[in-house]
């Protein structure tokens, strides 16, 4: 074959090139804020992670999980084979074959990329990402009928200037995209920016099956707070933000974009890569958020976000349900940079939108968001006789009654609740007035101060009193108690009702009829399934009823929220439906009667949507219904 | 916007209704709202103690730095505020109509007043504009209805709670603005120390006797103000029959005995 010295020589210019522009990307992400990591420990963790945690999500789509392995495993397969054999000039039969199996693997995964390409759903980028399986094509063949001669198919010096013309062409085409393009920006810049998000990432415990939900606390003494510009992040939020393969993921089961909202995660991500590289979102070519054009947000590493990049709206549109951090196979944390990006609206600007001022001023002058009186608090207990800790000092459980105990409607599942306990003669007792807002809302709102504020007044309280565990109704509360009031020095065995119930349940020391009832779904609060992981057992309480749950078509990890958190109905950004509307829909297309619920501002939310409509009851609710009561 | 008007608003410690705890006041906030929208050289006074945390609260709102003139809370604020006032010589000075803590007698604007012989405006919801040293202010009256004031600058305006909400207090400029203390001649306040407190007592409530027959009748005594009725107008009257009517309205409401 002629030229045989320029193959090498170009493999080793692009490799030199790809490396400028690896130096490069790593000085972008170095603009963020100094976090600590373990880096050898993390590069060493990489593969593995790759392997089990990453893989495990994008198995999901198991299409596309075949086709990614066939083409990602056979390119860096290839990739290696091709710098010893073509680059190295290592003369080996046994390599040239190696490297013609690779090569077909990854054949065979671009025709299926390909294949999947010609009728893309909308959830996928098109631009630059619709030439991907054409250069990986080209990459794999050109590569492929190259190496023929080295493995002794065909005879050296096969083919003419002509087509020794046409691979060199396609080389040059098929390096640039898969090389340059992974460090200069092309599509190909996730497997680089991937690889080392996974070895550095913010929150190493979600790998090998963790779970890692709570909010990161702020330093409040900081010049400061939140994020106003891209280089406020940490600098590996802006590694995890260059690893999104804008595969959509997110989009399709946001609910905030399904009802919209001006909110889609993913050209959020992508909004904060062109925040810290600078430009403009022109070259976007994805689903823009609702409503709003692409090509008129601009930014820079130094420019404050929400002036031309992206709308306050945007960001408060979030409920904070998780479900795109849940569904991404890159493993990014959107929840994190859009509360991040709050915290600066909330604690520096004061812009907290709709009812989000007053909510959060209601809570620091009365320790609840709707600013009743503090000594009202359990007013809702009054014919309850139940224990309050600040007399007997001791219980087995401390029930953590949550906000729940001022609106009456909430006030109906915590006296199920209460009456299922002393069913169980569960030795019980409660804060009473004692009792102050989780912090959940203020968190979410991005007023980490007033959050501080409210944990640290809790943990004092809980401080005083001994007790094994503590149950609650709300999810919300269940989570700031459990995942994030360790950052403050308070550490308790918490639990859902749901789990406690069903505990009592197997102890036997509950005892229910049959449900007689018709049709019944169960709707998983984010807070409960996402974040804490507890899908199973509200769903083995209804069972033990003889309830064999419907399920939706989104439940489980997938359950889509009720609209209902991230303080979303406070804030309260307009959009072209409500997402309480779209949940109660998934409801009804179960046909089911009654829908059983955990979390009470679910109920609320879903009790919100005008009737006709299946009936909402929390679990405990349903319980009582059916509660065999032994006389004494 | 008139960057070049010079502003003071005066501070104090509000009291939630619910909670009983120190907070921002809802009308100081709001006469500080609105100072913060007609000048951007205002100047933040809080008569007290400068430790106060509340204070903080309305630094939130966006100011670098408050004032404290460093009293005892048996000072008498006034004196020292026109003291602080004649140096600082601003244009306008507002203030809530009443505190929500203490003596909450709503009486500190007039004194002030009548120290600086300045006008008083009282329960102002909007300042409309300022020209040629003269002010527009509209005053609320119950209601809904406004009152359209010409004022001379300098004047002092008490603000109403019917002027624009106060801004989110935001926790980083709160936490960073300077808290500036000012030592002052302190006035002891002579009448309060002569005064005996003891708690209030909860007084009966007179039953509610439904008169209205519509709806339209009990929303209308729902929303209603003590209105005033009649009056006359004596602006222009010589100053004796403007005496003889003050005199004689004194007397009709038995303030004072006939001779």
């Amino acid at each position: 074959m002629a030229l045989e010295w320029l193959h090498p020589v170009l493999i080793a210019a692009v490799l030199v090139l790809a490396a400028i522009g690896a130096v490069r990307r790593v000085n972008l992400w170095r603009q963020g804020q100094k976090e600590p990591v373990d880096i050898v420990g993390g590069l060493l963790a990489m593969p593995g992670r790759y392997m089990k945690d990453l893989h495990d999500v994008v198995e999901r789509d198991k299409y596309m999980s075949k086709t990614h392995v066939a083409t990602g495993g056979g390119f860096v397969l290839s990739m290696v084979l091709i710098v010893l054999v073509h680059g190295l000039g290592v003369d080996s039969k046994l390599l040239g074959w190696a490297l013609l199996a690779s090569l077909a693997m990854m054949f065979t995964g671009a025709v299926f990329v390909y294949l999947r390409r010609r009728n893309p759903p909308s959830r996928l980028s098109k631009g630059p990402w619709m030439r991907l399986p054409k250069s990986l094509l080209s990459f794999a063949g050109a590569f492929f009928i190259l190496t023929l001669p080295l493995a002794g198919v065909l005879p050296e010096g096969t083919g003419g200037w002509l087509l020794t013309l046409v691979l060199t062409v396609l080389v040059i085409y098929g390096l640039s995209e898969m090389l340059l393009g992974m460090t200069w920006g092309g599509p190909m810049k996730h497997a680089f920016a991937g690889a080392l998000h996974l070895a550095f990432h913010r929150r190493p415990e979600r790998f090998g099956g963790g779970r890692s939900t709570g909010l990161k606390p702020i330093d409040l003494g900081q010049p400061v707070l939140g994020v106003q510009k891209p280089s406020d992040f940490k600098w590996n939020q802006l590694l995890g933000f260059d690893a999104c393969v804008q595969c959509g993921r997110c989009e399709a089961v946001c609910p905030a974009f399904a009802a919209g909202q001006p909110l889609n995660p993913k050209k959020l991500i992508q909004d904060m890569v062109v925040g810290f590289a600078g430009g403009t979102d022109s070259h976007y070519a994805g689903s823009p958020y609702p409503g709003i054009d692409i090509g008129s947000a601009s930014g820079g590493p130094h420019q404050p976000i929400t002036e031309g990049l992206v709308t306050p709206d945007t960001l408060w549109s979030c409920t904070t349900c998780r479900a795109c951090v849940e569904e991404c196979p890159m493993m990014i944390e959107h929840v994190d940079a859009i509360v991040d990006m709050r915290r600066f609206m909330t604690l520096e600007k004061g812009s907290t939108p709709g009812k989000g001022a007053e909510v959060l001023e209601n809570l620091i002058a009365t320790d609840n968001p709707n600013g009743f009186a503090p000594a009202s608090r359990s007013n809702w207990a009054a014919d309850q006789n139940l224990n309050l800790m600040s007399e007997v000092k001791e219980a087995e459980v401390l029930f953590w009654v949550s906000d729940g105990a001022f609106d009456m409607r909430s006030q109906r599942i915590i006296r199920a609740f209460v009456k299922l306990l002393k069913a169980a003669n569960v030795d019980v007792a409660i804060l009473g007035n004692e009792e102050q807002d989780s912090g959940d809302l203020a968190r979410r709102l991005g007023d980490d101060a007033t959050f501080q504020q409210l944990a640290r007044n809790n943990i004092a309280t809980l401080s005083q009193y001994r007790f094994k565990k503590i149950v609650t109704t709300d999810p919300h509360a269940y989570h700031c108690l459990k995942n994030e009031y360790g950052d403050f020095g308070g550490n308790y065995e918490v639990f859902h009702h749901t789990t406690y119930l069903n505990e009592l349940v197997q102890q036997d020391r509950l005892k229910f009829d049959q449900f007689q009832g018709g049709k019944v779904t169960y709707h998983d609060p984010c807070y409960l399934g996402r974040y804490n992981g507890e899908y199973e057992a509200p769903r083995e309480l209804l069972r033990s009823l003889g309830i064999e749950i419907a399920e939706m078509e989104r439940s489980g990890f997938r359950s889509r929220c009720c609209g209902g958190g991230g303080g979303a109905p406070v804030t309260d950004i307009p959009g072209e439906q409500r997402i309480a509307d779209m949940r109660m829909e998934d409801v009804i297309a179960t046909d089911a009667e009654l829908v059983a619920v955990g979390c009470q501002q679910c109920t609320a939310m879903l009790e919100g949507v005008v009737e006709p409509r299946p009936e909402v009851k929390d679990i405990s609710e349903i319980l009582i219904d059916v509660l065999i009561e032994e006389v004494h | 916007m008139q960057p070049d008007l010079k502003l003071v608003s005066l501070l104090s410690t509000g009291r939630h209704p619910k909670s009983g705890r120190a907070c921002r006041a809802n009308q100081d906030s709001r006469a500080l709202e609105l100072a913060m929208k007609t000048s951007s050289q205002v100047t933040a006074v809080h008569a007290g103690n400068p430790d106060n945390n509340v204070l903080r609260q309305y630094a939130g709102m966006g100011l670098k730095k408050i004032a404290v003139l460093d009293l005892p809370e048996t000072a008498d604020p006034t004196q020292s505020l026109k003291h602080y006032l004649d140096e600082q010589s601003p244009d306008i000075v507002l203030t809530g109509v009443r505190a929500e803590d203490g003596e909450s007698s709503g009486m500190l604007p007039y004194l002030l007043s009548e120290k600086l012989g300045w006008a008083m405006v009282p329960r102002i919801a909007e300042i409309q504009s300022i020209e040629n040293g003269k002010a527009k202010v509209l005053q609320a009256l119950p209601r809904g209805q406004r009152r359209l004031i010409e004022v001379d600058l300098p004047f002092i305006a008490s603000v109403d709670n019917s002027a624009a909400e106060p801004r989110q207090s935001a926790f980083g400029p709160a936490s960073r603005a300077t808290i500036e203390t000012i030592s002052t001649e302190i006035f002891t306040d002579e009448a309060l120390a002569g005064w005996q407190l003891s708690a209030a007592r909860k007084r009966p409530k007179r039953l509610k006797i439904a008169k209205a027959k519509t709806a339209a009748d009990r929303f209308k005594a729902a929303t209603a103000k003590s209105q005033s009725k009649g009056g006359t107008l004596i602006k222009d009257k010589p100053a004796s029959e403007q005496a003889k009517a003050i005199f004689d309205l004194l007397v009709t409401e038995s303030v004072i005995k006939q001779p």
